[in-house]
């Protein structure tokens, strides 16, 4: 079986995305479960600036070489920053998952962490994914 | 419903191949990962399992009177051990599939079709048999199919084969020939856009045959799957059924006009395809590059100024040339290269561009 790298301190949902909690803002991403099923990412479509989302709801779109996905935030709230970057080098999405990250949201609602899992909830969960 | 597997199933587990459900197969879509994969066959060499090939031979003194008057290429005058590629059509000009016509005797033609075919085009080609002087006989399950493909299939393949690969021209065949000590057809013909070859086996000993490649070729050779096949082949313009050919797309809209021989007295089809070339073609197969940001795919809409003009048949994100690039079908009055063009993905107006030549072309030696 391939090995997934999963990173502690982080929240995870059902859907392979990672979120990273500093004060209000959350910054998140998708997993090494999520490049690794994926494959090799050619494109990445980034949220604007400002757009308000509903947990669950698609920001983004991630193309690799052979499908097209759609990213979803984990928590509602608004965007403040995206990951320029992975418009002229989205492969880093596949080299390094927690490092690169695709938005930065301010939380409207901080319970919604508490759905999510942590980092040994969600290596059990990959485990029977795979 | 149950998948089929190939002879070489054992191989794509222990390689560690993704396994998908391609049309009813169990194959792999990638082991490495696709990019890896295409980049190996344009520097050195890929193998695959194309096992789920439809093979069909046809035989009797009439066998060439048969396929002139069932494909829209001619067969006359081919050399034994020759092949060629025919587009296969209907009535009405559409098509049934694509495939390839290899010479064995003046009474025997063995074709290669696609996959998802294989049924519908042995119903068809029985349907449009004479009463006697030909046969059509379904060889699929007698074949396992390897493809080596890449600058250095030659040179991985030769102190495995018995036959001198080097006389070997491209679109010809050896009806027999040991790779690997075991007896093959081995032709040299591909769908990638390199030089390579096609093994065909028997289906008891196509790991072997398989392995004896991947040990003797050592780093010089890496298992490939469909996903690369796919950007391969598209890399390299080579038209797939069900995207750029479909019951509903003539051989000339795809540009495949010099594999349609309207000189031969009669085939099916004929009728309808001359009256469209006379007439002039409504629609044409172009290239584009993108211009906006975006990867354009299968079936996206093609507009001009907001209204729509085509769809796009195949396109992706090309490794070798680093390029977002596709094929459209479009109406004629807007296809010149260099017109820019609108692909609309996900319901957004990306501009595009049509060319000539935007493909891969491997260097000619």
């Amino acid at each position: 079986m391939m090995t997934t790298e999963i990173k502690e301190g982080l929240y995870y949902s059902l859907e392979h995305e990672w979120v990273r909690v500093d004060g209000e803002q959350a910054t998140i991403g998708i997993t090494d479960f999520a490049q690794h099923h994926l494959g090799d990412i050619v494109f990445v479509e980034l949220p604007d600036l400002d757009g308000d989302f509903e947990a669950g709801s698609s920001i983004g779109v991630i193309e690799s070489v052979k499908a097209v996905s759609d990213m979803h935030t984990p928590v509602s709230g608004s965007v403040v920053a995206v990951n320029e970057g992975l418009e002229e080098a989205p492969e880093s999405l596949n080299n390094d998952p927690y490092e690169e990250h695709i938005a930065v949201l301010k939380m409207s609602d901080k319970t919604e962490l508490e759905k999510l899992m942590n980092s040994k909830e969600y290596a059990a969960y990959c485990e029977k994914e795979e | 419903m149950v998948l089929q597997r190939t002879p070489l199933f054992p191989m794509h587990q222990k390689y560690k191949g993704n396994l998908i459900d391609f049309g009813g197969w169990e194959l792999p879509v990638e082991y490495e990962g696709i990019i890896a994969e295409h980049k190996t066959v344009r520097s050195k060499a890929g193998i695959f399992d194309v096992s789920h090939m439809g093979e069909v031979e046809v035989t009797g003194e009439r066998a060439l009177e048969y396929l002139n008057n069932l494909l829209t290429n001619d067969f006359t005058g081919m050399e034994i051990g020759q092949i060629r590629y025919s587009p296969m059509c209907y009535e009405h000009g559409g098509v049934v599939d694509d495939l390839m016509v290899c010479k064995f005797s003046p009474t025997r033609y063995f074709l290669v079709i696609n996959a998802a075919n294989t049924k519908k085009d042995v119903d068809w080609m029985q349907k449009q048999a004479f009463a006697q002087g030909v046969a059509i006989t379904n060889v699929s399950d007698r074949f396992a199919e390897i493809a080596l493909q890449g600058p250095l299939a030659q040179e991985i393949l030769q102190p495995l084969c018995d036959a001198d690969l080097a006389a070997i021209k491209y679109y010809y065949f050896l009806p027999k020939a040991k790779v690997g000590g075991v007896d093959c057809i081995l032709s040299r013909t591909g769908y990638t856009g390199e030089d390579g070859f096609e093994i065909y086996t028997p289906p008891a000993a196509a790991c072997s045959v398989w392995e004896a490649i991947l040990n003797d070729g050592g780093d010089r050779v890496a298992p490939c799957g469909l996903g690369a096949r796919d950007t391969l082949r598209l890399e390299a313009k080579m038209p797939l059924y069900g995207h750029e050919l479909d019951k509903d797309i003539t051989p000339l809209e795809a540009g495949l006009g010099r594999f349609v021989k309207l000189d031969k007295p009669s085939f099916i089809g004929k009728e309808a395809l001359a009256k469209q070339k006379a007439e002039g073609l409504q629609r044409k197969l172009m290239e584009f590059e993108m211009l906006g940001r975006g990867v354009p795919r299968e079936g996206y809409e093609v507009e001009k100024k907001g209204v729509r003009i085509g769809h796009v048949t195949s396109g992706g994100y090309f490794p070798t040339l680093d390029k977002k690039l596709g094929l459209c079908l479009i109406k004629s009055e807007f296809a010149e290269a260099g017109g820019e063009i609108e692909i609309i993905i996900r319901k957004k107006s990306v501009k595009a561009r049509l060319g000539k030549g935007l493909f891969y072309k491997r260097a000619k030696k």
